[in-house]
């Protein structure tokens, strides 16, 4: 048996099993945050929330998926209907093909390169393609709208994620993400770096075409943007990508500068996984808040914070970190 | 023998979907398989243990360049038939300089002679165990530094020109002031005013905002919607009602 495993068919069949393992507690988070964000925001909004399907309303999320795969899907008559049917795919395989690099906790990622988070990096810059081309091949021109508003976005605020990776990095000292946690077992990066996760929290906001970001749909201006001729599953699946989004970029938070697996009050007693977890709920639990908090942004104010408030700062901070940690020695040195 | 199934894989594809580049009649098909063809070249990169270049080029060509690529050219709207027109035309002259070309470069492949260990003799070989990142980092920010800032300030110098070329100052644009508009106060913006019952606007002295000012004639701008306005904060004739 352990000589079949480590063989080359072997390592295929661990690495698919350990696929599996990652991917369907994930789809079933994917499934529940779009529950825990309606109970949230019905809190917040004094109200109870989806409250019927169920115990405390707990099998909404599979109703409402029951209901997406049943109803009709339709592709419009002038719609490029490869690209439209691919382009929600895109989205949904872009939010979990990342997972692959994010380390659960010591020694748990599915693959630990040398350059995790430059993988995350590309990948969660690759996510736009899905709204761009379903913009595009839904041939209307609200979608079209949509496409090019989340386009200019994106861009625009990869910008600022860009630099932020790179003040992270030069205090951790290395591109593997598990290196990157176990550089801050000493103190967490959003101590010393606390401006820089706000950027990157808001950041992540727009990059996820969260609200109070989330003008590629704009609903009360262009409809619904990108999403227009979706309908059915082909829809649920932006939906869904949109969440798995979401809880990519809360873990990506969570390893830059929450520590990632690593317990607080020295708790060491509960497994890194669940501190993990906990982790990735807290941050996810600020983005329903902000969604519930703030109105949508307009255009223009959009462009201006990413280009002339966070461009300037967070390229600032980097330069201060670089400086503080050259004057006072306190380089990684981890070649 | 994995990795050699995943080379001829990456390549074929690459091959494929940059043949398709050109030879597809939709742009946006082109751009999209020119994606493609970025993605492959990305996993030979990988293939090559260069996983440093794999991942720069597909934040660098495909997260940002090819999205600005897509943009463009989903906005032109270009009549490629049109273009396509002389295509027969000068076919021939295409062909002959592709082939000097070719030609070129089989005559200076073929004469290409290696020292031999020539990996003994480069000039700065990557160390044994430092991973390519490191080193690629080490010989640009380390030896290479002046060189590199050299490039970087030509680049600088290249955008200010793009920016200087195309920039137009549009003294017409309604463009809002932030800072303006938050120094407002009570005082220099509400006034109360006690209005007689049956008195008119024109009575009471409560007036319209002024129209915008008249545009200057040498001003050809088309897109401005006429007259400055810093934020609504120099108004004096914008007069709340007192209800």
């Amino acid at each position: 048996m352990n000589a079949f495993l480590a063989s080359g068919p072997g390592q295929v069949l661990i690495t698919l099993v350990e696929t599996l393992l990652l991917l369907v507690p994930l789809l079933i988070s994917v499934a529940y945050l779009t529950v825990a964000e309606r109970k949230i925001l019905g809190a917040i909004q004094l109200r109870k929330g989806p409250n019927v399907v169920g115990f405390w309303g707990l099998l909404q999320a599979f109703a409402d998926a029951l209901k997406m795969i049943m109803k009709e899907q339709i592709i419009p008559t002038g719609a490029n209907r490869f690209l439209f049917v691919i382009a929600p795919m895109l989205t949904m395989v872009l939010a979990l093909m990342a997972w692959a690099v994010i380390p659960v906790t010591d020694g748990w990622a599915i693959s630990d390169i040398n350059v995790g988070i430059l993988y995350l990096f590309a990948i969660s810059s690759l996510s736009v393609y899905g709204i761009i081309i379903a913009g595009w091949a839904s041939n209307s021109k609200y979608a079209f709208l949509g496409a090019l508003r989340s386009a200019a976005q994106m861009v625009s605020y990869e910008v600022s994620i860009g630099f932020v990776i790179v003040t992270v990095l030069l205090c951790a000292g290395t591109l593997n993400l598990t290196g990157i946690v176990r550089s801050q077992s000493t103190i967490w990066f959003v101590v010393p770096l606390f401006p820089m996760f706000i950027v990157y929290f808001v950041s992540a906001l727009a990059e996820t075409n969260r609200p109070p970001f989330d003008l590629a749909e704009g609903e009360s201006e262009i409809v619904a943007g990108f999403l227009v001729e979706y309908s059915g599953i082909s829809w649920g699946l932006f939906f869904l990508g949109e969440y798995a989004n979401m809880i990519l970029q809360a873990a990506m938070m969570t390893i830059l500068f929450l520590g990632g697996w690593l317990p607080v009050f020295g708790l060491s007693f509960i497994p890194g996984p669940i501190w993990f977890i906990a982790k990735i709920i807290f941050v996810l639990f600020f983005f329903i808040w902000v969604r519930a908090t703030f109105p949508r942004f307009r255009y223009d104010q959009l462009m201006r914070l990413g280009w002339k408030v966070f461009l300037p700062l967070s390229l600032f901070w980097l330069v201060l970190t670089a400086g503080v940690l050259v004057f006072m020695g306190w380089l990684p040195h981890s070649a | 023998m994995i990795a050699a199934i995943a080379f001829y894989v990456f390549a074929a594809v690459l091959i494929g979907s940059a043949a398709l580049v050109v030879s597809s009649r939709n742009p946006v098909h082109s751009v999209l398989f020119l994606i493609l063809a970025f993605f492959n070249a990305a996993g030979l990169f990988l293939l090559a243990g260069a996983e440093f270049l794999a991942m720069v080029l597909v934040i660098v060509y495909v997260g940002a360049v090819a999205v600005l690529f897509l943009f463009v050219v989903m906005m032109l709207d270009v009549n490629f038939d049109q273009m396509r027109e002389g295509v027969q035309r000068y076919a021939p002259i295409g062909a002959a300089v592709g082939a000097v070309l070719f030609l070129e470069l089989i005559v200076t492949v073929a004469g290409w002679q290696f020292v031999p260990n020539v990996t003994l003799h480069l000039a700065s070989a990557t160390p044994a165990g430092v991973t390519n990142t490191a080193a690629l980092g080490h010989l640009i920010y380390t030896d290479y530094i002046f060189l590199f800032q050299a490039a970087g300030l030509i680049l600088l110098v290249a955008m200010i020109g793009a920016i200087v070329l195309t920039h137009r100052e549009r003294g017409a644009s309604r463009r809002q002031n932030i800072g303006v508009q938050q120094a407002r106060t009570m005082a220099n913006t509400l006034e109360m005013m006690t209005v007689a019952i049956g008195a008119g606007s024109r009575q009471t002295g409560i007036l319209r905002p002024l129209p915008p000012p008249a545009r200057p004639l040498d001003d050809h701008d088309d897109h401005g919607h006429g007259g400055h306005d810093d934020g609504h904060g120099h108004d004096d004739h914008a007069h709340a009602g007192g209800h």
